[in-house]
């Protein structure tokens, strides 16, 4: 581009620590982080981020195999940037391990601004490899079977745009196929079989998945800066795939400052997406059909997500080395209700389970609580 | 063939159209759009901790803008 100059700058260098919780549907999982990130010069900025995951209970769908789980995931990225007048260059690496999953991802993307800084297009590619097994032994004797291999390539397209003084807008498209063992191993079907067999009238049954998945993920966003100092967002998403699911996300931000110490945040998501087209939560008979999961991340389902967010600049004017230094504690609230996932934990045809028929047992949903709290020095 | 051009011919006319717009909205009048109540994510950890909390509890994915890893299969 050979237009007006004011190149591209890189954000400022910053430290963050930051601790996690997740409790809902029978999961506790407590998070652990810390990021650094540091120019070394106008051009170059090095990103490392090391997060740990602690997972103690189990989903629904695990569950009601009686199994318990313990495990941790660790993740590691690191991820370098690169400008170079009005194009920014992003390169990172990142591998996330747990006992029973390895992934290993490389992401490659750049960034142009152009038409006066008003308009900036990156693109992306990102590929995934990554090593899937299951954990057949105990919580703290595990005894991991690696089951096979899932290859992911993402491509990805957005566009950000400044509209007016107080407006900016955004669009990103991003396509992803996967190859590989795709379905997850400690979630069944279950069919339909004789009291005779089973007195609860059902049996469960190893998931089969297509080898393949392709989707689209298409979002537009603007966000609208209100004459009073403060900001207001709005993002759409549609997601389709070649699994016949459908979804669609909804999301509004609010943003509020008070003076130079404060930064009051909240944000309001829906979602909903219908079930893939081999889901079922009860299939007639054993292998009725060619492909069949029972995986509550494949049935119709909505959440709804509230989350608040206070940040407080502790050290506006700066300590030491840093410039500045904020604390930040984040609640979010999120509820799920399942259109064709049972409870099949809780309830069953036996009188303590209520009597309900194997097919008939109440919709599952659950509430989960997220806590977040971390400090950011900037320096 | 007649695609390419097609594409050459849209090719040129936008890194042309790049030198002839004009900005309308000038520098100097993005201080309210570089403050930084308006960046999309402001907190990288943040985002994409709940972008995973999502992703592995939802069937869809992608368009969100941040890259993590791992199944979340329990």
């Amino acid at each position: 581009m050979m237009c007006v100059a004011g190149a591209a700058v890189l954000p400022d260098d910053r430290a963050d620590l930051f601790w996690s919780s997740y409790k809902g549907g029978g999961m506790d999982i407590t998070g652990e982080s810390v990021l650094v990130r540091k120019k070394f010069s106008e051009n170059f900025a090095l990103e490392a981020n090391y997060f740990i995951d602690k997972v103690s209970g189990a989903s629904i769908d695990v569950l009601s195999q009686a199994s318990v789980i313990k495990d941790e995931r660790k993740q590691k990225t690191l991820s370098l940037d690169y400008i170079h007048d009005k194009t920014q260059y992003n390169l990172s690496y990142t591998n996330s391990t747990e006992r029973d999953y390895i992934s290993n991802t490389t992401h490659f993307s750049l960034s142009q601004d152009m038409f006066g800084d008003l308009t900036t297009v990156t693109l992306g590619f990102t590929d995934s490899r990554n090593k899937v097994g299951e954990n057949n032994g105990g919580t703290n004797t595990p005894k991991i079977e690696w089951l096979g291999h899932a290859t992911s390539r993402s491509y990805e397209g957005g566009l950000s745009q400044i509209l007016t003084k107080n407006l900016i807008a955004g669009a990103t498209v991003e396509i992803i196929t996967d190859q590989g063992l795709l379905s997850n191993p400690y979630r069944s079907i279950r069919y339909l079989v004789d009291p005779s067999i089973n007195p609860l009238g059902y049996a469960l049954g190893s998931q089969v998945y297509p080898n393949t998945h392709t989707s689209t993920a298409a979002e537009v966003r603007a966000k609208y800066y209100l004459p009073y100092r403060a900001a207001a967002s709005v993002s759409y998403r549609y997601f389709s795939d070649t699994w016949g699911i459908r979804a669609n996300t909804i999301e509004l931000g609010y943003t509020q400052p008070v003076s130079n110490k404060w930064i009051f945040e909240g944000r309001l998501r829906h979602y909903s997406q219908n079930s893939a087209t081999f889901y079922s939560d009860l299939f007639p008979f054993a292998n009725s059909q060619n492909f069949e999961a029972r995986d509550q991340n494949l049935a119709a389902l909505t959440n709804n997500t509230i989350d608040g967010k206070v940040t407080w600049a502790f050290a506006p004017s700066g300590f030491l080395i840093f410039k500045r230094a904020t604390a930040s504690f984040d609640v979010t609230r999120i509820q799920f209700k399942y259109g064709d996932f049972r409870n099949i934990k809780d309830f069953n045809v036996t009188p303590a389970g209520g009597g309900y028929q194997p097919g008939t047992e109440p919709l599952y949903g659950f509430d989960a609580m997220v806590y977040q709290v971390y400090i950011s020095m900037f320096f | 063939m007649r695609k390419s051009a097609m594409l050459a011919v849209v090719g040129a006319g936008l890194l042309l159209g790049a030198c002839s717009i004009q900005p309308w909205v000038k520098p100097y009048e993005r201080d309210r759009l570089a403050d930084p109540i308006m960046a999309w994510d402001r907190d990288a950890i943040s985002a994409g901790y709940l972008d995973h909390i999502y992703e592995s509890r939802e069937g869809s994915r992608g368009a969100t803008g941040t890259a993590g890893g791992g199944c979340g299969c329990n």
